[in-house]
């Protein structure tokens, strides 16, 4: 089985671009099955349901969602070889743009959107920076100008990755997405012993534990705090 | 080629020197290198401990890799020539299997192409296949010639080098940007060099397209539906990289659509128009119809069909001349 983990930040379109993209690799006879990875609250696993594509929907509650995705992905892989999948879609949400879900040597897509602005390649981490093929949605809308303002964005912040537009509506290149997704000799039998593409952020505190009150004597842990120094003798501050 | 190893070594300064637009790679990527310029690279990032490049999620390695890649391709994109010469779709199939109705179409640049079909009948997939530069690997078995040869696989990959621009009906300007400011923002990313005349020329031409006249400093969302169009269609064609630009119908509203062919046309554009007025399906040289998937057949506009054109001309001016009237308060039935 083919694993394939697309991410991208919330309502960038990654629902819609799988799913088109499922149909071309069903009209090849391949078999699909999507496991989503979300916070509080998806319903696209109905959207699954009725596309009829085998799913699974996990839901990280109060833990940190990608780290959540990690704990659970062999997990999902061993129910995608059950069922016979030739390739499996993990979809989960980048949500503070910090983290990605990505594994070495598991092709790993990144779902970003032309409305999102072009600062936004600049402020998504290791989920824009290390993914191989990154899909930008929502190209109809903008004009060509910004399409490819962006587009070389993206490609500043990731040079070797294959940069691709989708419509997420019509799923005009959903096909030539589909095309490089499925590949025998990426075929897995486990992913215990694979690592990370890029290490989840540390943070342990009060707060991941339960605590709601404000004030430095309830801080503890990896706390830190804002240089609220002027400038001058501040470094890296945001221009 | 450059390697990874001699980029390690050479210092930020001589880097920018070598390649000036590392620059905005250093600034995309948010590393700070004022103050910094006679550091080597390693020694940029001996300068963080662990915590900070983890803080800011960099990794010195892959750093210099994408780096390396960047100054590559960019040094390819500067070099190459692109040149699209002709362009040729060799038939396929439709829906149904049945073979295209048409032997062989080659398109030459400063040729317009109109695309006739019902909605759904699979205008998309064409310029799908176009723009995948298809090898008889997609679902219609369309075969895609640039220069009457074999296309080189960059095409499809490469994010600076795209084959097809689009402009179609429900295009929006979404930057909070003046036009001056936007056009330079495109011009930048396409590592222009004369920047301010490549800028004037875009506004001028788009003015020349659009009804009413706007300033380089007019906030793009404040621009109406025909200024918009123009100044997309203008930096569109002046600006954009790609030799083949589709046009998905343009509206009569507030803009010269004779001059805005003109304009892509010199700029030695091939353009492709998906279009049902009379008026613009007639300009172009040939018109593709498509049913069902497939190219049904190939129509020559003929001197004969022309002649109506003449016609649906004057009707167009006309409608103009009102709509212009209007606009400046006059009465219609003047003279």
């Amino acid at each position: 089985m083919n694993l394939v983990t697309v991410s991208g930040p919330p309502s960038s379109g990654k629902t819609s671009v799988i799913l088109k993209t499922i149909d071309s690799l069903k009209n090849r006879g391949l078999k699909v099955g999507v496991a989503k990875f979300d916070c509080l609250y998806t319903d696209d696993d109905i959207l699954y349901e009725k596309a009829g594509i085998p799913v699974k929907k996990g839901l990280s509650g109060a833990l940190c969602p990608d780290h959540y995705f990690v704990s659970n992905v062999e997990e999902v892989t061993q129910w995608g070889i059950k069922e016979g999948f030739d390739v499996l879609i993990s979809e989960s949400a980048g949500l503070c743009n910090r983290c990605s879900p990505y594994i070495k040597d598991i092709k790993a897509i990144c779902v970003i959107d032309n409305l999102s602005g072009i600062n936004t390649p600049k402020k998504i981490g290791p989920m824009l920076k290390s993914a191989d093929i990154v899909v930008i949605t929502k190209g109809d809308i903008v004009s060509q100008a910004e399409r490819e303002v962006f587009a070389s964005r993206v490609n500043m912040v990731n040079p070797s990755a294959i940069i691709m537009n989708i419509n997420g509506l019509t799923g005009q290149g959903s096909f030539e997405l589909s095309t490089l997704i499925f590949d025998e000799k990426d075929s897995i039998e486990t992913l215990v012993g694979k690592k990370l593409r890029f290490s989840m952020p540390s943070a342990l505190c009060s707060y991941c534990l339960g605590e709601t009150r404000i004030g430095e004597s309830f801080q503890m842990g990896n706390v830190r705090k804002m240089n609220l120094q002027d400038k001058t003798d501040s470094k890296g501050s945001a221009k | 080629m450059i390697t990874k190893e001699r980029i390690e070594d050479r210092t930020i300064a001589d880097l920018l020197q070598a390649y000036p637009f590392v620059d905005s790679f250093f600034n995309n990527n948010t590393l700070e290198i004022e103050g910094k310029e006679s550091l080597t690279l390693s020694q940029l990032f001996d300068e963080m401990d662990e915590e900070e490049r983890e803080d800011r999620a960099l990794d010195p390695d892959q750093f210099s890799a994408q780096l390396l890649e960047f100054i590559n391709q960019m040094l390819s994109f500067l070099d190459e020539d692109n040149s699209v010469q002709s362009l040729t779709i060799l038939p396929g199939t439709d829906k149904s299997g049945n073979p295209e109705g048409f032997t062989e179409l080659v398109v030459r640049k400063s040729e317009v192409i109109s695309i006739v079909g019902a909605t759904g009948s699979g205008k998309s997939r064409l310029l799908g296949d176009i723009e995948w530069v298809a090898q008889k690997d997609t679902p219609t078995s369309r075969q895609i010639l640039i220069n009457d040869d074999l296309p080189d696989t960059s095409w499809r990959f490469s994010s600076s080098k795209k084959l097809v621009a689009q402009l179609s009906q429900n295009m929006n300007f979404v930057m909070d940007l003046s036009a001056q400011e936007f056009v330079e923002l495109h011009a930048e990313s396409r590592l222009v060099e004369s920047r301010d005349e490549v800028v004037t020329r875009i506004i001028g031409e788009a003015n020349k397209l659009a009804g009413e006249p706007f300033t380089p400093e007019t906030p793009i969302t404040s621009l109406s539906g025909g200024q918009s169009r123009a100044l997309m269609i203008a930096d569109t064609a002046i600006l954009s990289k790609s030799p083949i630009i589709l046009i998905d119908e343009i509206e009569n509203a507030g803009i010269d659509r004779k001059k805005a062919l003109a304009l892509l046309l010199s700029e030695e554009k091939i353009v492709l128009m998906a279009t049902h007025d009379p008026v613009l399906a007639l300009m172009g040289d040939r018109r593709i119809v498509i049913r069902n998937g497939g190219i049904a057949k190939v129509i020559e506009t003929t001197e004969e069909e022309r002649t109506i054109l003449g016609k649906l001309e004057e009707l167009d001016r006309t409608l103009l001349s009102y709509r212009t009237r209007l606009r400046m308060g006059e009465s219609l039935l003047d003279d």
